[in-house]
């Protein structure tokens, strides 16, 4: 029970990437599409933050008296992962303007009603 | 200048990628992509040389030492990865200016370039990088700059199908980044040699083995193995020609290079295939993958379809290579990524000179194509061939060190598998011939050969088939070399 409530991050972490998930797979709706994808990465940012805590640590500044430090790199990654999570949003969110331009909608299945069969 | 060749080989594509943006003429940006494009090709080939005769070479990126600095670290394996990458993009880009695609996109062809750029780019650090996260940058960036490529098509659905391709893709990455991030949890690590030393001292605990599903999973998705290609057919059907001949030709290969790389180097033979029974699911999906994407090839419509179904099947030899855990197995799977390159490079750059005179992409709209296009037909009817597998043609090649590797590994059934599934390689591409030649234009039909500058590129490809149809001593002693690495047995 205590190991339960003990690794509580990381099952927020589970919940989100799951919703994540489930949100990218289930709706229609392009931009929702696009907002899941956000959640599924943001669940793995939060993974790594995670990993990166030593207990009792604190930030990692060299400092009298303090001798345990939280592991730094995985937030230095993270950053580079949230580079990369934005570059992607902005895509996906440019081809989602141009879709709309050229189809109307933004609604999966209204998208796939107005091409006929496959060139 | 050589010590530094490693760094060359990613910053000179990468460099170049914004002075397009910078430059902006039409011509003057070409010009500078094609420089650029061979430059990287000729640094690989420094490379693969200098990997073949003096072993493994390891490159600190700013002077910070590995484990703790990013490595760069060339074995034979991704010195081949490397020169498949830099080679197609630099035979690729000079079909693009008389291309299609220049023409629809006219004064922005720069941002094109750009991004083709970014793509090799990309693609190049995949390949040569030795650290675990510096690869999901690379991965990533290539990804988004193949779903602008792809996003170019002529076809609105081009724009919906980079959509798919950035959801899929990104969920691919991050499964990936996800894996190494349990990893680095589990080692302290993100250096791919260092991850391999240390991994054992972990014992394998859960932690290691949820990391190697995510890895290998999120790499699955990479390089389209059946049954997770949905993304595939769509991307490359509506794809512009010349982008589908470089992507297919590439990008599946570096996905098929990650999880070489991560099965073999970083879990280990011992792991990946004696503690997980890895094996057995993979040669599964393998000759699915053979079977159920050329069945489904037969009954396309269009070309283009078509041969993005029979890259999945073609994946599947891939696969279906390594999935054996020999050297031999290992050293067809290798030796066909290069072929299959030189094959659907060729076929796809056959496609862009026939969207030249028409639009239609349909097997009936081909019909007495032979007459009309005879160079660009007989350039897609020897492709076809090597992707067949007929001697004297590269494809011959991989088919007959496939089938070696499985009687060696004790499986008549999967070397009989190969020849059958051959077969309906057979009747796919007869399809596309029988229209081509025996049946008679209709109506309308536009007459005139694709201009020089799409043809030659096509032709060099095909030359190349025949090529190492015949001498076959680069890729298979260059594969062996990488596939005894990977085992394990020495160079």
């Amino acid at each position: 029970m205590v190991d339960f409530v003990g690794l509580y991050n990381y099952w927020i972490v589970v919940f989100l990437m799951m919703a994540g998930l489930y949100l990218v797979i289930e709706h229609g709706n392009l931009v929702k599409k696009m907002v899941g994808l956000t959640v599924f990465q943001a669940a793995v940012f939060l993974l790594y933050i995670t990993l990166g805590k030593v207990r009792d640590g604190t930030a990692p500044i060299i400092a009298e008296g303090i001798e345990t430090y939280s592991n730094p790199l995985p937030h230095v990654l993270i950053l580079t992962a949230i580079v990369v999570g934005v570059a992607t949003l902005a895509l996906g969110l440019a081809l989602v303007v141009r879709i709309r331009d050229a189809y109307g909608t933004i609604e999966e299945d209204e998208i796939g009603d107005q091409d006929g069969p496959a060139i | 200048m050589t010590a530094h060749l490693p760094a060359l080989q990613v910053v000179i594509t990468l460099l170049a990628a914004p002075a397009c943006i910078l430059v902006r003429g039409r011509d003057l940006t070409f010009w500078l992509a094609l420089l650029t494009t061979w430059a990287a090709f000729a640094v690989s080939c420094l490379l693969l040389d200098q990997v073949m005769t003096s072993g493994i070479v390891s490159y600190e990126l700013g002077g910070w030492a590995a484990p703790f600095g990013i490595e760069y670290r060339v074995d034979a394996l991704n010195a081949f990865v490397l020169l498949i990458v830099s080679g197609i993009g630099a035979i690729v880009l000079p079909f693009t200016p008389r291309s299609l695609l220049i023409e629809m996109v006219g004064e922005k062809a720069y941002l094109f370039y750009c991004a083709f750029l970014l793509c090799v780019t990309g693609l190049l650090g995949v390949a040569i990088t030795g650290d675990a996260f510096n690869l999901f940058v690379f991965l990533e960036i290539s990804s988004l700059a193949s779903c602008i490529l792809i996003s170019l098509g002529p076809h609105r659905r081009a724009l919906t199908a980079a959509f798919q391709y950035l959801i899929v893709g990104t969920i691919g990455a991050t499964f990936i980044v996800i894996g190494i991030g349990l990893i680095y949890g589990a080692t302290g690590t993100l250096n791919l040699n260092d991850i391999a030393e240390r991994l054992p001292a972990t014992g394998y605990n859960r932690t290691v083995i949820a990391a190697f599903a995510f890895l290998i999973v999120g790499a699955a998705i990479k390089l389209a193995l059946f049954p997770l290609h949905f993304w595939l057919p769509k991307a490359y059907t509506y794809a512009p020609s010349t982008v589908s001949a470089f992507l297919a030709a590439t990008a599946t290969k570096v996905g098929v290079y990650v999880l070489i790389r991560f099965l073999f180097t970083v879990f280990g033979v011992k792991f990946s295939f004696d503690i997980l029974p890895t094996a057995l699911p993979l040669m599964l999906l393998a000759v699915l993958a053979m079977f159920v994407a050329s069945t489904v090839a037969i009954f396309q419509d269009s070309v283009k379809r078509m041969l993005a179904y029979s890259s999945v099947a073609q994946i599947g030899y891939m696969v279906l290579g390594l999935s054996l855990v020999t050297v031999d197995g290992l050293t067809a799977s290798i030796v066909h990524l290069f072929n299959h390159a030189l094959m659907k490079g060729a076929l796809f750059l056959a496609i862009g000179c026939i969207a030249y005179r028409q639009s239609s992409f349909r097997i009936d709209d081909l019909a007495g194509m032979g007459r009309r296009m005879p160079w660009t037909m007989a350039a897609f009817t020897a492709g076809g061939l090597s992707l067949i597998g007929i001697p004297l043609t590269a494809g011959f090649i991989s088919k007959w060190y496939l089938i070696l590797a499985a009687l060696a590994a004790d499986e008549p059934l999967i070397a009989a598998l190969i020849v059958i599934s051959s077969l309906l390689a057979v009747i796919y591409v007869w399809r596309v011939v029988e229209a081509a030649y025996f049946r008679e234009p209709g109506p309308g039909a536009p007459s005139g050969e694709a201009p020089l500058a799409l043809l030659i590129p096509t032709w060099v490809l095909i030359a190349l088939n025949v090529y190492f149809g015949i001498e076959t001593s680069l890729p298979v002693g260059v594969s062996e070399h990488a596939a005894r690495a990977l085992m394990g047995a020495g160079p």
